[in-house]
This record gives C-alpha cells, structure tokens and sequence, in this order.
C-alpha cells in the first residue's frame, strides 16, 4: 500500500477553511496534494447524500471544515455539519466503508497552518486505511470527474 | 400525520439481495415531514445501497423516483414507466399503505425501507411524539384535548391510576402522567366538573376489530 495516494475531498466553509487554505497558499506551506477543496457558503451546508456521493464518486477519504465551535457566521452552521457529519459515519459504518474516512474538523481564517496541518493528518489516516472498499474491488476509472457508472436515474415528482 | 424511521440498511438490503435493479420510490407525504422517506432519504437510501454492493463485488443499479403520495392510485399510476421489465424489486419508502398500494398495483417484490411507527406531530425539529391512537370515536372533548388512550400508559379512561406521582407517569418518568395534563387543563377550562363523570367502557368495535376501517364521503364520490 505504499504507493497508495488518497482521494481526499475537503468540504470548506468560505468563512474560516477556505481562508485559512488561502492564507496557508500565501504562508507558502506545504500540504498534501491529494486534497481537492470544495467551497461551501457555511459547513451547514453540508449534506449526508453529498457526503456518501463524494464516496461513491471514488473518494478515499473526506472531511468536513467548520468554523470553531462558537464563531460560526451563521451562529449554528458548524454545529449542525458536526450531526449530519456524525449521521454519515454512521451509514458509512453500515454500509462497511468504515466511518473513520469521514472527519469534521474546525478552525479559523487565522489558521493557515492549522489547515495544511489537517490535511496532512488526514491524509496520513487515510493511507493508514487504504482505499477505500469501494475502490478496492473496483479501481476508479482512471479518467478524472468521470466518477461512478452512473448507474442511476433520478426523477422528480411523477410529473 | 404518520411518523416512521428507517430500517437498518443491512435489513433492507438483505431484502434485496438477488436484484440487479431497483426502483427506490420515495414519498412526498408524510415521510417527507419526518424526514424518514422523502426525496433527500431516498437519494442517501440508494446511494447507501449502491455502495453496499458494490463493496460486495455485487454492483446494483437504482432508480429513484419521488412521487406526491404513495397513498393516492393517482400519483401510483405515474410510477408506471419507471417499472421496466429488468426492474428485479421495489423498494418504498412510504408508510406501509405505500407500500400496499404499489404492491397491489405492481407485479413486483416489493419491501418496506421504513418502521412505520405511529399517527404523531412535531415535538421540536427531529422530535416527533404519538398523539392518536386512531381509536375509531374521538373523545377528545371529554378530556381537554389530551388523549388518555394513547397518551397514558394504561388507556384508561377514569384516571389517574394512582401511580400517578408528581405529574409523572409511574411506567415511564419521562412521560407526563395524562390524567394529570388533564386535570391541569380541565381546571384551567373551569370544566373540572367534566371529571366527576364516569367514563363507561369505550365502544372499541370503531376501533381495530372487524377488519380494516372504511371511511367514505359519499358527497365526494365520482362514480
Ligand atoms: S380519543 Fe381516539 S381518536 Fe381521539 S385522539 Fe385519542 S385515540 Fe385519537
Ligand atoms: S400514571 Fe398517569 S399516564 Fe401513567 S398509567 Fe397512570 S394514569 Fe396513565
């Protein structure tokens, strides 16, 4: 497994992640490139069906990035993220992908080197599991954003 | 309106462990406000799923679907183009009248996702309590709008039953004693007097017994 480079996607809230990923940018620190940043207008955006589709889509690992507990911008974003975060791992844990690949971390704008450090901890956790079971009986297609088979259809209300 | 939760997904799965192909139909109804069967649950059901198998060396393809109410022959019958001939199983993740009305209009397997639990409301966001018991005749306007059949323990009828102990039920200390909620708002309502009456035995051949319950509006009929 020494080889083995996580797919990581990191759901960021805009107030506190995604500036401390800037400013971890502008400090010049070095960080694990397996993580792909996804912006968020607050971590209670998250949502347990995005959570288990980044899964499906191939992901190896995810993570969650609120504000800290207190000084959500929108006073109880990043406690709701914790729950539905918690919920996921939940049916993580029974589908058998394991809950442990899915973490919610908080930090603020100020922690440039918070947020390079986090990556590297979860980075290093994930390689300590290795791909995830889904990746394993089935390699991901090589091609990047191609993701599942798309093997479903969704369809609205019966018209 | 009718609450339910989820069964475990290994259960579900189990259910379904010979099909290739699933329709996953949610409900826009009750289970929607419950959060246990709407569009959201039904999207996370079937990718849960998915993963499952696939995990299992054993890929399974889904369809979802989300129809108004699985309640209504009408909104059932648009299901219609979804239940291909390779549609191996249905899953619904409605109440069980759901799933009966698409069993009965569908010759396919097809299983519960959900519990279906009891006729309740909201508490708070995420909370929901039991508040009928669906006994066939109201008496509701004896008792100040508190239901002692589902609401007390014992379902009686001239209470409290004397385990009653500061306002807590003796079975269960969480829950309020009824007969005290109703005395409390009796008394409020200056209708204290409605107590000194003696309940007979309810007419519970409205309730369960006889098979299932019809209730008809002939004023609204078409045929
Ligand atoms: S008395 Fe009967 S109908 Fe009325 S709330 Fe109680 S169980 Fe429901
Ligand atoms: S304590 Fe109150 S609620 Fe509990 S069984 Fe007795 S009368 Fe019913």
């Amino acid at each position: 497994m020494q080889d083995f480079e996580p797919k990581i996607v990191a759901f960021c809230c805009y107030y506190c992640a995604y500036s401390a990923a800037d400013l971890a940018g502008s400090l010049r620190l070095q960080y694990p490139a397996n993580i792909r940043v996804i912006e968020m207008p607050c971590s209670g955006k998250t949502d347990v069906r995005v959570l288990l589709e980044a899964f499906e889509k191939g992901a190896d690992g995810v993570y969650v990035l609120g504000c800290m507990e207190g000084d959500c911008h929108f006073l109880k974003g990043n406690y709701r993220a914790k729950r539905r975060v918690k919920q996921a791992k939940k049916i993580l844990d029974e589908i058998g992908i394991g809950g442990e690949r899915l973490e919610m971390y908080n930090l603020s704008a100020a922690m440039g080197p918070r947020f390079a450090e986090i990556a590297q901890e979860f980075t290093e956790r994930i390689k300590k599991l290795g791909p995830s079971p889904l990746n394993k009986n089935y390699p991901p297609p090589p091609k990047e954003g191609e993701g599942h088979k798309g093997n479903s259809t969704k369809a609205g209300e019966g018209e | 309106m009718i609450i339910a939760e989820a069964k475990p997904l290994a259960e579900v799965a189990g259910l379904i462990n010979d099909a290739q192909k699933i329709l996953v139909v949610g409900c826009g109804g009750c289970v929607t406000v419950c959060l246990a069967g709407g569009e959201k649950e039904t999207g996370i059901l079937a990718a849960a799923l998915r993963m499952l198998r696939k995990k299992e060396g054993n890929p399974l393809e889904t369809v979802e679907v989300t129809l108004t109410r699985q309640c209504d022959p009408e909104y059932v019958d648009m299901l219609a183009k979804y239940v291909t001939d390779d549609i191996d199983a249905i899953i619904s993740l409605a109440c069980g009248v759901g799933v009966q009305f698409l069993a009965e209009r569908y010759p396919k397997w097809v299983v519960p996702a959900l519990n279906t639990k009891f006729a309740g409301a909201t508490i708070e966001h995420g909370v929901w309590e039991e508040r009928c018991g669906l006994c066939g005749e109201c008496i509701l306007y004896k008792t100040g709008g508190i239901c002692p059949v589902i609401r007390c323990s014992k379902s009686i009828l001239n209470g409290p039953c004397g385990g009653s102990q500061n306002g807590k039920c003796e079975v269960n200390p969480e829950t309020p004693c009824a007969w005290q909620l109703i005395y409390d708002r009796l008394k409020t309502l200056g209708k204290l007097d409605l107590l000194l009456e003696i309940q007979p035995p309810k007419d519970w051949s409205k309730s369960r017994d006889g098979g299932p319950r019809k209730v008809v509006r002939e004023d609204v009929r078409l045929a």
